[in-house]
């Protein structure tokens, strides 16, 4: 653009500065790093592949799960009902099996209850209540959905199907994993190249610039609620099976940590920014840091206290320090051009 | 081909009990530039929404080069031709320039069946546009929240003239902006009538249209005050039918 940036210092000062900006961009995932290298310090039984498996194997359901806020995020949107559907999916995968139905019939009619579940949110934020109120309410009565059905009883699951998505592996990663991986693979993909994803986030961005550009906002709205009902499905199978029960308790405050997941990964809460690989760095860094601590025998509650912790101090860098930093940069770079 | 390219013929309009439009006619030729002008709530915007798509009128209807236009929706509008940059520009502030541009209108491409963003195609027809509206802005992979007004302004243009227009509708282009921005945008409206595209301009700067417009409409209160060719008049004139409501041509007009 210019010719009048070929001094010396002019080469060396946009370096740095695409550091600081790279430094506050991928924060996340450079704490996550620095938390795994320093555990592995810490602890000789952390970096051990049991060890590191078992924590990716905890994580998948907030990783399943994450991939779907993630999109409701974007379009600025939340589901506060996710941990209550897979409470629900518990309890009906289990009491379906019982009654001798097959997998390959209980697992697709589970996932179109989810799916339908996001549905019936999504419609009716469309209607234009406010997403944290019609999920709030789907927080309560889904599950209590769940305790109608199953009676406050959980309900054992022996079928072979389940204890392989439960337990079971694909080339040496377990079940759990593989398939949240899988999940997040084709969540980028739908996010970031494909035109459903680009008006989720334009949605979220400026709505009525969205509206006034012909985007069918309704439409996206409740399939992105849908979506992530179908993954709150996905990963109650998930949960189920690896507990090898349908429990109308499962899931309490999952919710509260896939929001945490998305949000500590850099997706913004008012929409129009989101990241599925963030959202999968958000999960991963939840469960390192709560497996570390429970290594180094740290009482348990604290690492509840310190989850909190390091949720403000991610926030605060994804929003007020990101911003700060990158128009600082902008400023700088058009000071030079 | 028709020798008007819009006819508007008795648009009315009204929200509850309030009368938007009352009975508004606005003929526009091919390649013209029309300004708007009047005082708020003259009713300006509601009657280019109407012709934008945004909104629906109760009564009248728009002919588009002598065929009756039928859209309920801007995408209708915008597969005819007419294309409006709202005041606001109507952008998405995270997305780059180029998805600004083409949003609702991506290019795609298919891989193994799957239809995917064509971002490379996309980028470099948006290169192109700036490039043939003599429009600059630092890069089109840019956010949008990263570029001044003007560049702002720039990129509204430039969605505006992508899908070849025939009227873009520009509402206060030249308000916010300063003296140099305010150049470019007489600059880049001369140019796309040179194009043969034609505009009309919603604006309280009368000197604006002055300078590049070929006629005048003034409107008071949902109704059509008076239309004037720009060197059939002067500036003296035009305030007094803003002010008053009332043609003055019309009142001599009349035997005493």
């Amino acid at each position: 653009m210019s010719d009048t940036t070929s001094t010396g210092s002019g080469a060396a000062t946009p370096t740095r500065r695409q550091l600081i900006v790279g430094l506050v961009r991928y924060g996340m995932f450079i704490a996550l790093a620095l938390w795994l290298v320093a555990m592995s310090l810490a602890s000789e039984y952390f970096l051990t592949p049991t060890n590191i498996l078992n924590v990716m194997r905890q994580a998948a359901p907030v990783i399943i799960i994450g991939v779907g806020m993630t999109f409701v995020m974007a379009t600025a949107g939340i589901d506060l009902s996710v941990g209550s559907t897979v409470a629900l999916v518990s309890v009906l995968t289990a009491g379906w099996l019982a009654l001798g139905l097959p997998a390959w019939v209980v697992l697709p009619l589970v996932l179109a209850v989810g799916a339908a579940v996001g549905m019936a949110n999504g419609f009716i934020i469309t209607l234009g209540v406010p997403a944290f109120v019609v999920t709030l309410a789907g927080l309560t009565s889904i599950r209590g959905f769940a305790f109608v059905y199953s009676d406050g009883y959980a309900t054992p699951i022996t079928d072979p199907v389940m204890i392989w998505i439960g337990r079971g592996d694909i080339l040496g990663v377990n079940t759990p994993f593989a398939i949240s991986i899988a999940v997040a693979v084709l969540g980028w993909f739908l996010l970031n190249r494909t035109r459903f994803g680009l008006h989720a986030l334009a949605t979220g961005g400026r709505e009525e610039a969205a509206r006034v550009m012909g985007l069918a906002i309704n439409r996206i709205k409740i399939l992105v609620y849908a979506m992530t009902g179908a993954l709150a499905a996905l990963a109650g199978i998930v949960v189920s099976a690896r507990l090898s029960n349908g429990s109308p308790n499962s899931g309490v405050m999952l919710e509260l940590e896939v929001i945490a997941a998305t949000v500590l990964g850099g997706t913004s809460l008012f929409g129009g920014r989101a990241t599925i690989a963030g959202t999968v760095v958000g999960a991963l860094l939840i469960y390192f840091v709560r497996n570390g601590l429970n290594l180094l025998g740290v009482n348990p509650y604290w690492v509840q206290v310190v989850t909190g912790i390091i949720l403000v101090v991610a926030v605060l860098m994804n929003t007020v320090l990101n911003q700060k930093v990158e128009s600082w940069a902008r400023a700088a770079g058009e000071d030079e051009s | 081909m028709s020798a008007n390219l819009i006819e508007m013929r008795n648009i009315s309009k009204s929200f509850g009990a309030v009368t938007a439009l009352s009975d508004v006619t606005l003929t526009l030729p091919h390649g013209s530039v029309l300004g708007l002008v009047g005082d708020n709530a003259a009713g300006k915007s509601t009657l280019m929404k109407v012709l934008a798509g945004a909104i629906t009128p109760d009564r009248g209807k728009i002919l588009i080069d002598g065929a009756p236009g039928r859209y309920s929706h801007p995408i209708g509008a915008r597969d005819a031709g007419i294309e409006m940059i709202y005041q606001d520009f109507a952008l998405v502030p995270d997305l780059t320039v180029a998805q600004n541009i083409f949003l609702g209108r991506e290019i795609m491409r298919s891989v193994a069946g799957v239809p995917i963003l064509d971002r490379k195609t996309m980028s470099a027809r948006a290169r192109e546009l700036f490039a043939g509206l003599g429009l600059r802005v630092p890069s089109v992979t840019l956010p949008v929240v990263a570029l001044s007004g003007g560049q702002q302004q720039a990129v509204a243009i430039a969605r505006a003239t992508a899908f070849n227009a025939r009227l873009v509708i520009m509402d206060e282009p030249t308000a916010n902006l300063g003296a140099p921005a305010i150049e470019k945008v007489r600059e880049t409206i001369t140019r796309l009538k040179e194009n043969g595209v034609a505009v009309i301009i919603i604006s309280h700067r009368l000197e604006d249209i002055f300078a590049i417009g070929d006629a005048m409409m003034v409107m008071k209160q949902g109704r059509v005050v008076g239309t004037r060719a720009v060197d059939d008049t002067e500036n003296a004139e035009i305030v007094e039918m803003i002010v008053t409501g009332r043609d003055p041509r019309e009142r001599t007009a009349v035997p005493a």
